[in-house]
């Protein structure tokens, strides 16, 4: 029988109690001691009041911070038609890079040289070799909108990336899946669209979800070629205004979107490890 | 003649010959046990009956027809031999009755509302009947077992090969998996097991292999391999096994 006090709490409770109560003050304590730092120290900088004034200037802030959100908008609009196109290319290439049959032998190595490639260069190079080097050939209109070419610039690179992911993914399927489908006499392509890739795609969402945060933000490098983005159109407040408050504000945006879908993107894989753990 | 014969099958993988030259012939109908150690070539022989692992010599024939001819189509072969093994691997992304209906809907092309009365009575001959749709992880290690057999029946085999299929189980689900193969071999199922359960292999086996080192070092009668064995290996592995 343990010795309880008047709470009726075991020697061990009121020991981890005293334990919990102790980080938590040290936690909280060091923690406005960081804070009360940063807010003492950084205006004494000598140059705060100037930085204060182009950065955090509010009245500027106000004024360009609904036009930005007008200009996120094309933003969000590139993505959502490169980012499918994005996943079905990305699926293609893992699979030829992983198919068996010799006759595909050439797509195999396609497959291979495509992800050496485009992963290995800047996206921002990509933009420009594509964004500006197809529209030089002399198309005629549309064709040599930067909104296409700038969007196949992102596309091909990553979906290199996310091809890349998709192929760990379906490796890391346990190769005794294989066998019990073929046991069944099940083709190789039912093998792989009926039992291993359903199992692939979902092991690597949370990871596919990074790399789409990751297109949300390269999608204002498109702004070099011409598309006046978010990025793009705070420069063009930054010129008109003398300030850069808009870049402040065009970074409040995409943190209000990229925040969101980071802290979900691990709550899915910190699920998942439990879930296999 | 016999339903699957065996004539001198070797497998190698790199320098390890895993099957080295093993006849065998089990008759329509017939209980054959492959016993040995880890290691003995006793999965692997299961793998290559059913053309999961391909042999580097000799043959294997199903009704007489040889199915190891190299370039042979295989997916034709595996619809008639079922396989079950040791880690169950069902799919877990699927219910058991969609497991179960996967392969006859892809390669009979039949119907999720034709299989559906067939597979219940498959589910209900099993004790699974209300278990039909959980998920792999929602269901015990002898059920998830039962349900890969009954997975296995659907696609209507003339030969079922078990690759230890008890190994995996707690003991005390042992039983329930066992008597499943018992009411297999009641209604006539020609079966190759590789197991390690010996009680079982002699209360119901018509034929017992030891295999060591990728070789059948005796075969026979379960009275006479278990009772009177003849060969040297196969008392010391017995000896050990029986203890």
């Amino acid at each position: 029988m343990t010795k309880t006090n008047a709470a009726g709490k075991t020697r061990r409770q009121i020991y981890e109690d005293r334990l919990r109560r102790r980080s938590m003050l040290i936690a909280g304590g060091s923690t406005l001691a960081v804070f009360l730092a940063v807010v003492i120290l950084v205006p004494m900088a000598p140059g705060w009041d100037r930085v204060k004034a182009s950065f955090f200037n509010w009245e500027v802030f106000a004024k360009t911070f609904p036009k930005l959100l007008e200009a996120f908008k094309l933003d969000v609009a590139i993505f959502l038609w490169s980012a499918p196109a994005i996943v079905i290319l990305g699926l293609l290439v893992a699979l030829a890079r992983d198919t068996r049959n010799p006759a595909l032998f050439p797509l195999r190595i396609l497959g291979a040289a495509y992800t050496d490639i485009f992963r290995g260069v800047p996206v921002v190079l990509t933009v420009y070799l594509i964004g500006f080097g197809i529209p030089g050939l002399g198309l005629p209109r549309p064709w040599n909108s930067p909104y296409i070419w700038g969007s196949l610039a992102l596309i091909l690179t990553y979906s290199a990336y996310v091809a890349e992911i998709f192929r760990s993914g379906i490796e890391s399927v346990h190769k005794s899946q294989r066998s019990a489908a073929q046991s069944l006499g099940l083709s190789d392509a039912d093998s792989m669209r009926y039992v291993i890739l359903p199992q692939a795609i979902r092991r690597v969402i949370p990871a596919q979800m990074n790399m789409f945060i990751a297109l949300q933000k390269d999608v204002a490098l498109l702004s070099f070629i011409g598309p006046v983005e978010i990025f793009r159109q705070a420069g063009v407040f930054k010129s008109l205004l003398a300030n850069f408050t808009p870049y402040v504000g065009a970074a409040v945006i995409f943190l209000a979107v990229t925040i969101p879908a980071t802290r979900y993107a691990d709550y899915l894989m910190a699920k998942q490890n439990r879930e296999r753990s | 003649m016999a339903k699957i014969i065996l004539k001198g099958v070797e497998k190698r993988f790199g320098d390890n010959t895993v099957c080295d030259g093993i006849d065998l012939a089990v008759e329509e109908g017939q209980m054959v046990c492959l016993i040995g150690a880890s290691g003995a070539g006793k999965s692997t022989l299961l793998r290559c009956i059913n053309l999961l692992e391909t042999i580097e010599d000799g043959e294997i024939l199903l009704d007489g027809e040889d199915i190891s001819l190299p370039g042979l189509n295989p997916q034709p072969v595996r619809r008639r031999i079922g396989m079950v093994f040791q880690s169950y691997n069902l799919f877990p992304h699927m219910t058991a009755a969609e497991n179960v209906m996967l392969a006859p809907r892809r390669v009979y092309k039949k119907s999720r509302a034709a299989l559906r009365p067939e597979i219940t009575e498959l589910f209900k001959r099993f004790g699974l009947a209300d278990r039909m749709d959980h998920y792999p992880d929602q269901l015990s290690g002898g059920q998830q077992q039962r349900v890969a057999i009954v997975r296995a029946l659907a696609m209507k085999p003339e030969v079922m090969l078990f690759d230890e299929i008890t190994s995996a189980l707690d003991p005390q689900l042992v039983g329930e998996v066992l008597d499943v193969l018992r009411l297999l071999k009641d209604s006539g199922m020609t079966m190759v097991l590789a197991t390690h359960e010996m009680g079982f292999a002699r209360e119901a086996a018509d034929k017992v292999c030891f295999l060591k080192d990728g070789k059948v070092i005796e075969e026979g009668a379960p009275s006479a391999l278990f009772d009177t064995p003849k060969h040297p290996d196969t008392q010391a592995f017995l000896a050990r096994a029986l203890k």
